[in-house]
């Protein structure tokens, strides 16, 4: 059988309308209405000025509620494997980076460039958590958070999981649309913790299967990140919930949540 | 001591780099000394010399998969016809199913020369891409893992890590986690990755790119190489395999915590990385008999790894990297230089850096610059990239009558 179990605790989300994990929690359990409202990113406090200067939003992004999930886990920053998802990673360093090539005389700056890889927010995060654990940084298109999740589940040791991705700039904005930031991020352990929030059986199936209906559909198509929202309601309400993502190429994802 | 690691079988390996197309070039080219760099072409500037792999201009996708066509998609055509890998897979599908089979790839850029193209081909004045470009299947990182699922007909998780350079190794790992707890019982892993324009003027950028091909270990060594490879394996559970099968024996990953693009100075995250691997494996360091470095011939990482690998393995441990033969091949790398040390072994050869004349009197370590011809069990491979990711694997063939 293809499943894995785990314990899902220190919840983090940031975006717009949902300003973090305990202030959006009457927006996530339906007791008020989800209202569209700029999203506010903080600067990494976790990175010392040179460092922080050169993050960019997506990295900030993705920072801010690693530092939510971690604080809220419970467990030191230093002691977290962590795992990283993004389907755009850095798009408007990437975007310029391209523009820049296609600019007769144009030259591609060192910062940009390296803050290009799409392992630039675990390396700042490695930087600013003083973490020498191992971390991975995946990008599977529209799949990024229900693959993560599955990855990090089957690591069988404390994980922090971040999945994150901000819109891309013209012209690759038109190819593949992120219409705002998104971004969350959680700890999965293979053992209970006192921050636990419920048990996730994830199973890998073969075979398409419609989505389970959401109220969070229009935000879901609007951020690959954003597909955590039905997970993330289920464990603010802590009930019970049976879950199915559709992944591309005829697979899914199919999440039993144990509060 | 119990080993955290459940050893995988390099069941099927297939390589393609400016060294050779599949495995017989390839270690021929090793025995040869012939290395594959050539000098730059005008579109590869700022680069002098480049590690290209031309016949991966002339290869054609299957019709049925022609939207996922780009040049990093062909260099994994290309590597999946090679050493009969397309059929192992076959075979592994046949014997474990297709829904129990992984893909999980490493790449840095994917399809990303295709996207440079795409922004050249505009018109003037033009803002939107050509209508014929298709993000999904080129430029996303995925693009690499859906189009090997698709070829290989495999139905199991697909996934592309994107960990820099350490990105084709972290895929061997990866698959140990998957199978350990049950996901799959095999998988398809490798890196691949293009000569791009992003990441030749990136590393021009940084002044690192060398003016003749690069020279790791060198005294006077003066930068990288870019090349671009294929490098795939298809991994199974040791006693899957048959006798004699190299073998992942163990593998161990680290963060720098330190800086974005210039290693640790004293190489904290590589010897993390290193000793994770042989905790790993359950091995000592004596019991390493060659270290395929990361060796990418800039000045900090070579003197960053000289020390790393002098820390955790003193002076007596022959150790050399082969990227004089391909170029520094980034997210490709790990993985390649995974199967140049699976070959390494079957062939009893340390293969000695390519065009080092004095290696740096600084280092400690026992760099090897002629090839030697001596009985290898164990090899560790180093991998380290941007964003201070590390990553050693432990290669080897389990011991007799173990």
């Amino acid at each position: 059988m293809s499943s894995v179990t785990c314990h899902i605790g220190g919840l983090a989300l940031l975006g717009p309308g949902l300003p973090g994990w305990a202030a959006s929690q009457a927006v996530l359990l339906g007791e008020q209405p989800w209202q569209d409202s700029p999203i506010v990113v903080p600067p990494p406090a976790m990175l010392a000025p040179t460092e922080r200067r050169r993050t960019s939003l997506v990295v900030r992004l993705a920072l801010a509620a690693s530092t939510e999930a971690a604080e809220a886990s419970g467990l030191a920053p230093d002691t977290l494997e962590t795992v990283f998802a993004s389907s755009n990673g850095d798009g408007a360093v990437v975007g310029a980076i391209l523009e820049t090539l296609a600019t007769p005389g144009g030259e591609v700056s060192p910062t940009q460039f390296h803050n290009s890889v799409h392992n630039a927010a675990a390396g700042y995060w490695g930087i600013g958590a003083h973490s020498t654990r191992p971390s991975i940084s995946i990008g599977c298109h529209l799949d990024s958070f229900p693959l993560g999740l599955l990855h990090a589940a089957a690591r069988q040791v404390p994980v922090l999981f971040c999945a994150y991705d901000a819109p891309l700039p013209n012209p690759l904005a038109e190819l593949q649309p992120t219409e705002f930031p998104f971004a969350m991020a959680c700890v999965v352990t293979p053992e209970p913790t006192a921050a636990t929030r419920a048990r996730l059986t994830l199973r890998y199936c073969v075979g398409e299967a419609a989505a389970t209906a959401s109220p969070w559909q229009v935000l879901e198509r609007g951020n690959p990140a954003a597909r955590a929202l039905p997970l993330l309601a289920a464990l603010a309400a802590g009930r019970p919930t049976q879950l199915i993502l559709p992944l591309l190429d005829g697979a899914r994802l199919e999440i039993e949540v144990t509060p | 001591m119990q080993s955290a690691f459940s050893p995988l079988a390099l069941a099927a390996v297939s390589a393609v780099s400016a060294m050779g197309i599949g495995l017989a070039a390839t270690r021929q080219s090793l025995q040869d000394r012939t290395g594959g760099l050539r000098p730059a072409d005008a579109e590869d500037h700022p680069a002098h010399w480049v590690g290209r792999v031309p016949e991966a201009t002339s290869v054609n996708l299957p019709p049925e998969l022609a939207r996922y066509d780009c040049r990093n998609n062909r260099l994994a055509e290309l590597a999946l016809r090679q050493d009969g890998f397309a059929d192992s897979a076959a075979a592994a599908k046949v014997r474990y199913g297709a829904a129990r089979i992984a893909v999980i790839l490493g790449t840095s850029t994917s399809g990303i020369a295709e996207t440079e193209a795409a922004y050249r081909r505009r018109a003037e004045g033009q803002t939107t891409l050509p209508v014929d470009f298709d993000f999904a299947a080129t430029h996303d990182l995925f693009s690499l893992s859906r189009y090997l699922r698709a070829r290989l007909g495999l139905t199991g998780p697909a996934l592309t890590i994107s960990t820099a350079c350490t990105s084709g190794a972290r895929s061997f790992m990866e698959a140990e986690i998957l199978i350990r707890a049950g996901l799959c019982d095999a998988a398809v892993v490798g890196g691949v990755d293009t000569l791009c324009r992003m990441t030749l003027q990136g590393f021009g950028s940084l002044a690192l790119l060398s003016q003749g091909p690069t020279r790791p270990c060198a005294a006077d060594r003066d930068g990288i190489t870019v090349g671009e490879a294929a490098g795939l394996a298809l991994l199974v559970r040791a006693e899957d395999a048959a006798p004699g099968t190299v073998l992942v024996l163990g593998a161990g990953a680290s963060s720098d915590g330190h800086h974005m693009s210039s290693p640790h100075p004293e190489g904290l995250g590589a010897v993390t990385a290193m000793r994770a691997a042989l905790d790993s494996a359950g091995l000592l360091p004596e019991e390493i008999g060659y270290i395929n470095l990361h060796g990418t011939g800039t000045r900090a990482n070579d003197a960053m790894e000289d020390r790393a690998v002098t820390h955790v393995f003193g002076a007596g441990t022959p150790c050399s990297s082969t990227k004089g033969w391909t170029g520094h091949t980034l997210g490709a790398s790990g993985a390649l230089e995974a199967i140049i040390a699976a070959l390494c072994i079957q062939d009893g050869l340390v293969p000695g850096c390519l065009g080092v004349e004095q290696v740096d009197p600084e280092f400690r370590s026992d760099v090897v610059t002629e090839n030697r011809r001596m009985p290898l069990q164990r090899v560790l491979s180093n991998s380290f990239g941007f964003g201070g990711s590390n990553c050693s694997l432990v290669l080897g063939r389990q011991e007799a009558g173990a």
